[in-house]
């Protein structure tokens, strides 16, 4: 008698045994699952047209200044304040969560051209047209002192100012850069490399005594603070309008050029830009990078906002608004989620970083779904349907027809281009990377 | 006060307690797994002997099992005795279940036939339920369907009629005439909808038996299939036209005119929805939405063919036709397999979870084992003699269960080994709840795949791959074939006579066409 058996199911199994119980949901590995691929494709689909649903990045705009803002400065300990300079020499401290001014202070006569502020959040430094360096204290409420601590006369006009970001130092720039200590009345240091002036100065986060600087003869100049003497720097073709370093990377910084164009480059090897990026069809104002050191916020004179991610030629995101006029300066917030914009026309703006992204605490489904959803598009987004939505952005005229120009040129003359080494010697006309053509040379 | 207080206190422990008890049962759920495991650690030795049928193994499957196997010997320690057909129903244990089977004790009983009465009397009273004779002469031949999780039956009798009950519980949902000629039924998404083919038209009917829509357009119409991710209900019509009608919008996806007559057979792949037609010259046509003719054409036999099936994971076909042969042929090269004399043309043939085969001949039902492995013939594993002559044949997909619909009503068999152990609720739940149902539903209709995405490849699963710079690699191997063996393939080609008329479907997301190999 052979010996038998038949596949019995007991209910109680797949059935959950309460109504507070959550309901049971068996998984198999072995089943089958046909269409699987097609099945997420088709999902991914739907999430990057959601996407595009909730791409909603405009937070809020704060105003309150009476001329147009031209300094952003980013409090170092409290995520919800922030300092902003206008041309009309006020400097308003907000409250951003608030959306409103904490402290409103007549700092200079004439532009504010640089703020930085010390490590421990209770005092900043300003600079402005006025010839002085201005140090002002704020306490954790956001209230700045009514007269400053310290004010420093100068011989010109400084023309920005960083903070070090360990020690008591701050540096300036206008006919040189001058590094000064906070207890002192006179700099400790200044460097000059020819007769040129220096407009943008930043520290390295990484590597602290390490500083980068934007010349007027087009150049970007790297400094060691310890040293007497600078150490490099790079020329380029058009005037670099800001640096920022990269907060992940000590050697990696990133300049905005007038060009419209962004160069990443790599301390090391100046000799060619590490990357180039491409989109903004105007000079790109001011460029800052995420505490993550992925991606970067650009703001240029086209008044669009564009942020990169740090290995790719263009960018993956634009905001803008049609109220929003010249941007002239631009940042991350330190919790990498928000971007403040500061334009011509007396406005700050705020901005979701990820313009998609749901904010506030999240149900554990919700993220799990929206991770899903992420790794769904990570993994289908080369398919060009796909692609095409994802990238799908509306763009002003002006802009949308200052790009296609630009294709179109950069077309041309690569055919010219082609057509010359087709019709000359071989080995006449070399292949030489865009990234190169963008630079004059490199000085020791 | 202290009464109240006393009261509260009460509360609190009812809370503790019934959250303890929720723990506990959650506990429960996942420890059971660990309990049921030492269980069989004694019966592993048991379970070695016993021949288990693994489907066609593809890449995934292997992958998995690598990641089985590492993590089994983690958890047992790096035991090698245990088989790798014991790791593999590691999953089945989990919930205690394990697929069927028949353990023949000596080798003169391997080729004995099994009789119904015999597994009742050696199954658990349960099990024996599952084995059930409706009788119902009246009403002409019954066509059935079970639907996609195996809980609900329809039964449409040709002279109109049709009854749907959920077969476990034996609970009838409804029971009506149509009043016309029903040539077949099939349930539709969910246990909420089913079709009948009257001879009017398509009907769709509430699972109350309220008439829902009515598909005038699909007259005459012989044979219907439906395809549960395209939500496309195909109909084969007797005027040789092929129709995919998107039940979720209502909508035609396409009406193809085949051209080939009479077309009353028919079934469908389901791993790449492909549509298989079988014709009176013994040729088997596929096709797809999209295509205006045959994406394949096969020569099987050389008299009408009488019955198809498509095996569950898309690899193999078996067909019979009148010329009394059942031939099993590979569906990716399209060669015959193997070749079984039979008594007679089986009107009907349907392919298990588990890769056992049914067909049936006049009054008679065959169950045979492991065809698609063997080449040579096959003896039946088991064999049943109906009250009347069999018109439709289908397994019931999670259960050991083949119904057969005949002349004289509706019979349950047991098969023992036919229905898959471990169920995926994410894909189907027989033991949905009606909310699970209606999320389910929603689900499904948001990943509703469209019809021009149905192709002989799965183009998705090509162009995702990791090495997108290079063509995807076909998955038949490519043979370098010597003088003598290219004329033998010559020959081979001639006697199979396959004419694969690959014509690349037109697909219109399609833009990275030229990555692939031509």
């Amino acid at each position: 008698m052979p010996k038998i058996k038949v596949l019995c199911r007991n209910p109680d199994d797949y059935l959950r045994e309460t109504k507070n119980d959550i309901h049971k949901v068996p998984r198999s590995s072995s089943a089958q699952h046909p269409f699987k691929e097609q099945r997420e494709y088709v999902r991914t689909l739907n999430a990057v047209k959601l996407e595009r649903t909730f791409a909603k990045p405009f937070l809020g705009a704060l105003d309150g200044h009476r001329d147009g803002v031209n300094v952003l400065c980013k409090h170092p300990t409290s995520l919800a304040l922030l300092l902003s300079g206008a041309c009309d020499g006020e400097i308003i401290c907000w409250n951003l969560p608030r959306q409103t001014s904490t402290a409103k202070v007549q700092a200079h006569e004439g532009f504010v051209h640089g703020m930085a502020a010390h490590k421990s959040g209770q005092y900043f430094f300003s600079c402005g047209n006025d010839k002085t360096i201005k140090q002002w204290s704020i306490d954790a409420q956001g209230i700045i002192g009514g007269e400053p601590v310290n004010t420093l006369l100068g011989k010109c006009i400084y023309t920005s100012l960083d903070h070090h970001w360990k020690d008591d130092i701050f540096v300036t720039s206008g006919s040189r850069v001058d590094v000064w200590d906070e207890r002192r009345s006179e700099p400790l240091r200044s460097f000059s490399w020819g007769v040129e002036s220096v407009h943008h100065v930043k520290f390295n986060p990484v590597e602290t005594y390490l500083l980068g600087a934007a010349a007027h003869d087009r150049s970007i100049l790297l400094y060691d603070m310890r040293g007497s003497a600078p150490l490099r720097k790079v020329i380029l073709k058009l005037r670099t309008n800001a640096i920022s370093w990269n907060p992940m990377e000590a050697f990696t910084f990133t300049s905005a050029n007038e060009d419209g164009n962004l160069y990443t480059f790599d301390m090391r090897n100046l000799s060619m830009p590490l990357n180039m990026h491409i989109d903004h069809t105007a000079a790109v104002m001011d460029v800052d990078y995420s505490p993550t050191g992925r991606e970067f916020v650009s703001g240029g004179f086209d008044k669009m906002i564009r942020i990169f991610p740090v290995d790719k030629g263009h960018s993956r995101e634009v905001y803008h608004t049609k109220r929003m006029q010249r941007v002239g300066s631009v940042r991350w917030s330190r919790d990498s989620k928000y971007i403040i914009s500061a334009s011509d026309e007396m406005n700050i703006r705020m901005w979701k970083a990820v313009a998609w992204e749901k904010l506030g605490k999240l149900a554990p489904r919700e993220k799990a779904a929206m991770n899903y959803s992420e790794a769904l598009k990570k993994r289908y987004g080369a398919f060009p349907a796909i692609r095409r939505i994802q990238r799908h952005r509306h763009v002003p005229k002006h802009v949308f027809n200052a790009l296609k120009q630009q294709h179109e040129t950069q077309e041309a003359s690569k055919r010219r281009e082609e057509r010359k080494r087709a019709h000359s010697r071989q080995g006449s006309v070399p292949y030489v990377s865009v990234k190169k053509k963008q630079m004059v040379g490199e000085v020791e | 006060m202290s009464e109240q207080k006393s009261s509260a206190k009460d509360l609190d422990l009812e809370k503790k307690n019934k959250r303890k008890k929720r723990t506990k049962n959650a506990k429960r759920y996942y420890d059971d797994k660990d309990q049921k495991d030492e269980k069989d650690d004694g019966d592993a030795s048991k379970q070695k002997t016993e021949t288990f049928t693994v489907d066609g193994a593809d890449v995934s499957r292997r992958r998995l099992a690598k990641w089985k196997k590492r993590r089994m010997a983690k958890i047992d320690g790096g035991d090698p005795s245990r088989s790798k057909v014991a790791k593999q129903q590691k999953t089945a244990f989990e919930h205690g279940e394990e697929a069927g089977y028949v353990e023949f004790e000596s080798d003169e009983e391997h080729d004995s036939r099994l009789s119904q009465t015999d597994i009742v009397d050696a199954v658990d009273v349960t099990s024996a339920t599952k084995h059930f004779d409706l009788s119902l002469k009246d009403f002409g031949p019954y066509y059935i369907d079970y639907n996609r999780s195996g809980r609900h039956l329809v039964l449409g009798g040709k002279r109109g009629h049709m009854a749907a009950f959920d077969w476990q519980t034996k609970k009838l949902h409804c029971e009506f005439n149509a009043l016309e000629t029903v040539n077949s039924v099939k349930w539709l998404h969910q246990e909420t909808l089913l079709a009948a083919a009257q001879r009017s038209g398509v009907y769709v009917y509430d699972n109350q038996g309220v008439e829902i829509h009515v598909l005038q357009q699909l007259d005459a119409v012989l044979r219907m299939e439906f395809l549960p991710y395209h939500m496309l209900l195909v109909t084969a019509n007797e005027k040789g036209f092929l129709g995919y009608t998107d039940v979720s919008m209502g909508t035609r996806a396409a009406s193809i005119c085949t051209g080939l007559g009479r077309l009353d057979v028919m079934t469908h792949n389901p791993q790449n929805a492909v549509v298989l037609l079988g014709h009176a010259p013994g040729t088997v046509t596929m096709w797809t939405p999209t295509t205006k003719g045959p994406v394949m054409k096969m020569l099987c036999h050389k008299a009408p063919v009488s019955a198809l099936a498509v095996d569950s994971t898309g690899n193999y076909v078996a067909t019979s036709g009148v010329d009394r042969r059942l031939k099993v042929f590979d569906l990716r090269t399209c060669q015959p397999l193997s070749t079984t004399r039979l008594t007679m043309g089986a009107s009907s043939l349907d392919f298990s979870q588990r890769g056992l085969l049914a067909a049936a001949m006049a009054t008679r039902v065959q169950v045979y084992r492991d065809v698609c492995r063997q080449t040579s013939v096959v003896s039946p594993y088991l064999s049943h003699m109906c009250g009347g002559s069999v018109q439709q044949l289908q397994f019931c997909p999670f259960e050991d269960v083949l119904g057969v619909g005949h002349q004289r009503g509706f019979t349950s068999l047991i098969v023992p080994g036919s229905g898959e152990a471990d169920i995926d609720a994410m894909e189907v739940n027989p033991y949905a709840t009606k909310k699970q149902r209606q999320n389910a539903e929603v689900k499904l209709l948001l990943d509703k795949l469209q019809p021009e995405m149905i192709g002989l490849t799965n183009w998705v699963k090509d162009l995702s791959s990791k090495s997108r710079s290079r063509p995807p690699v076909s998955k038949q191997p490519v043979k370098k074939l010597g003088k003598k063996e290219k004329e033998q393939e010559v020959r081979e080609k001639k006697r199979a006579s396959v004419k694969t008329e690959d014509k690349q479907e037109y697909d219109p997301t399609d833009v990275l066409a030229r990555f692939r190999k031509r």
